[in-house]
């Protein structure tokens, strides 16, 4: 049970302790939250002693009164709003003028309730100012949280980019001061290192485009009935220069209809990001097996590589943003660290699923399904 | 005392980048040698003794150097220690992981940003091995 620290600020000692009596064996539960609120309340009697308090101590709620001895209850609001404090007030108050409401409520005043009221009527008044606190305080997190992601995605990919950047510069900078030679040839490594970064960066840099098209929700899906034994083959084709290259052979395998209404560009990216990595992580020689096959409301798809597998830890992570597996086998294998978590958000656009399985050494599969809309 | 015995460690998991800064070290006049990961060089420091060392940010782990410096100075105390990271201080994103309580921790000797000139480079080392 969570606990909300109420401030009741009245000078009348009657009013006071009717509203402890009534909310001290009161508690507050709504179904979008994981436990119910009950209520600690602390009293003050003169608009002084409820700065201090405020001061002094956490409060989550202000019930407070307009008519105080000194400083009133506009004023002991002014305070609230100036000092920022993370909290919802409650305007009471025996003469309940439409005035003094608007001016509350300019004020940061959540919420207002005449005097007298019955014990039902703050009952349901407080229930709200707490539902209300409790909204405010989660989108706050959210929102947060959304930042802290935003700012790691991008501390990620500014080192993502200036290592590829670093690399070229170096060589160029060894080649102008002559370091190995004064033969184009000397460099010649160095020369197609630099290019294979190059290259990476660009390919990262196209990946970071499919994402963010993707995230902005700016693209436009032009849905289409195709079929997807069509899409797998031109990413076969695509692929094939490199398969050939490592010796591997793409093989796939339709059972009954595959037509699906999905954008043909999407499901292209979907493909081309499985299979490359099917034939980029397998062995010399080795294979890869594309099934697609027609289970009426959706279809299924087994992307399969008899390549170097997966640690079970390694599998809990490839899906987020720039997580590449770093090992003795990988090393050799360029990549963005992009293409499975485009694959993966791509796939939710369609209300698909992923998942994937695999054995060091033996291979990995992914199993997918569509649903057809 | 002559730079030539000085041997130092360098780890990084960016091949180019490994390359590229063994040579620059090499052509300052030091034995080199290098690491192309946090395991690979926990490895190399029971086996042997660098008068310096120079450690990637992120290799496996987004703070390998780090757990890399820890580890090294249990070893070798006298070790003087290198940060080279391309986290990106020009563009105003720092590492959480730059807080003070963990430089506290940490207690690299130098924070570098990756693509240091070959002068600078030379001062520094220079400065931590007192030569």
């Amino acid at each position: 049970m969570a606990k909300l620290h109420v401030l009741v600020v009245d000078d009348e000692p009657g009013i006071r302790s009717g509203i402890c009596r009534i909310l001290s064996n009161y508690t507050v539960g709504y179904p979008f939250m994981d436990e119910d609120f009950e209520f600690d309340l602390v009293e003050a009697e003169t608009g002084e002693k409820a700065v201090e308090i405020l001061d002094s101590r956490p409060i989550d709620v202000v019930l407070l009164d307009n008519k105080l001895p000194g400083m009133d209850g506009i004023e002991v609001l002014e305070y609230i709003t100036k000092k920022q404090f993370d909290l919802a007030v409650m305007m009471i108050t025996s003469y309940a003028s439409l005035d003094l409401a608007i001016k509350a409520t300019r004020f940061g005043a959540y919420t207002f309730m005449p005097k007298p009221f019955t014990p039902q009527e703050l009952r349901s008044t407080i229930e709200n100012v707490t539902k209300h606190l409790f909204l405010k305080r989660m989108t706050r997190k959210m929102q947060e949280e959304g930042k802290q992601i935003r700012f790691q995605f991008l501390s990620v990919l500014s080192h993502e980019l200036k290592s590829p950047l670093n690399a070229v510069e170096g060589y160029l900078k060894m080649m102008q001061e002559k370091q190995f030679g004064d033969k184009v040839d000397d460099y010649e490594s160095m020369i197609e290192r630099s290019l294979i970064r190059l290259k990476g960066m660009r390919n990262l840099i196209m990946d970071l485009l499919d994402l963010t098209k993707m995230e902005s929700g700016k693209k436009e899906r032009k849905l289409r009935e195709i079929n997807l034994k069509d899409v797998v083959k031109m990413a076969m084709d695509t692929m094939e220069p490199y398969a050939i290259q490592r010796s591997v052979k793409i093989k796939q395998v339709v059972e009954g209809d595959v037509h699906l209404l999905a954008d043909p560009d999407e499901m292209e990216i979907i493909f081309n990001n499985l299979i490359s990595n099917a034939v980029k992580y397998n062995r010399e020689g080795g294979k890869v097996n594309v099934e697609l096959m027609d289970q009426k409301d959706h279809i299924a798809i087994k992307v399969s590589d008899t390549g170097i597998g997966m640690s079970e830890e390694d599998l809990g992570k490839i899906f987020q943003d720039f997580v590449r597996i770093k090992n003795s086998k990988t090393k050799e294998i360029t990549g963005s660290g992009l293409g499975l978590s485009i694959t993966k958000k791509m796939i939710e656009q369609y209300n698909g699923t992923i998942n994937v399985e695999s054995e060091p050494d033996k291979g990995t599969t992914f199993i997918i399904t569509l649903p057809r809309l | 005392m002559s730079n030539e015995k000085k041997l130092i460690l360098i780890a990084d998991d960016d091949a180019d980048y490994l390359f590229q800064m063994e040579a620059m070290v090499k052509s300052l006049g030091f034995r080199v040698k290098t690491a192309e990961s946090q395991a690979e060089a926990e490895k190399l420091l029971d086996e042997i003794k660098p008068d310096l060392a120079i450690f990637d940010l992120m290799m496996e782990q987004e703070d390998s150097g780090f757990i890399l410096s820890y580890k090294a100075r249990k070893k070798h105390p006298e070790m003087p220690i290198i940060i080279a990271s391309a986290a990106t201080a020009e563009t105003g994103f720092t590492f959480d992981l730059f807080s003070d309580t963990d430089r506290h921790w940490i207690k690299a000797d130098l924070y570098l940003e990756k693509g240091i000139r070959i002068d600078q480079l030379h001062r520094e080392i220079n400065k931590l091995l007192r030569l």
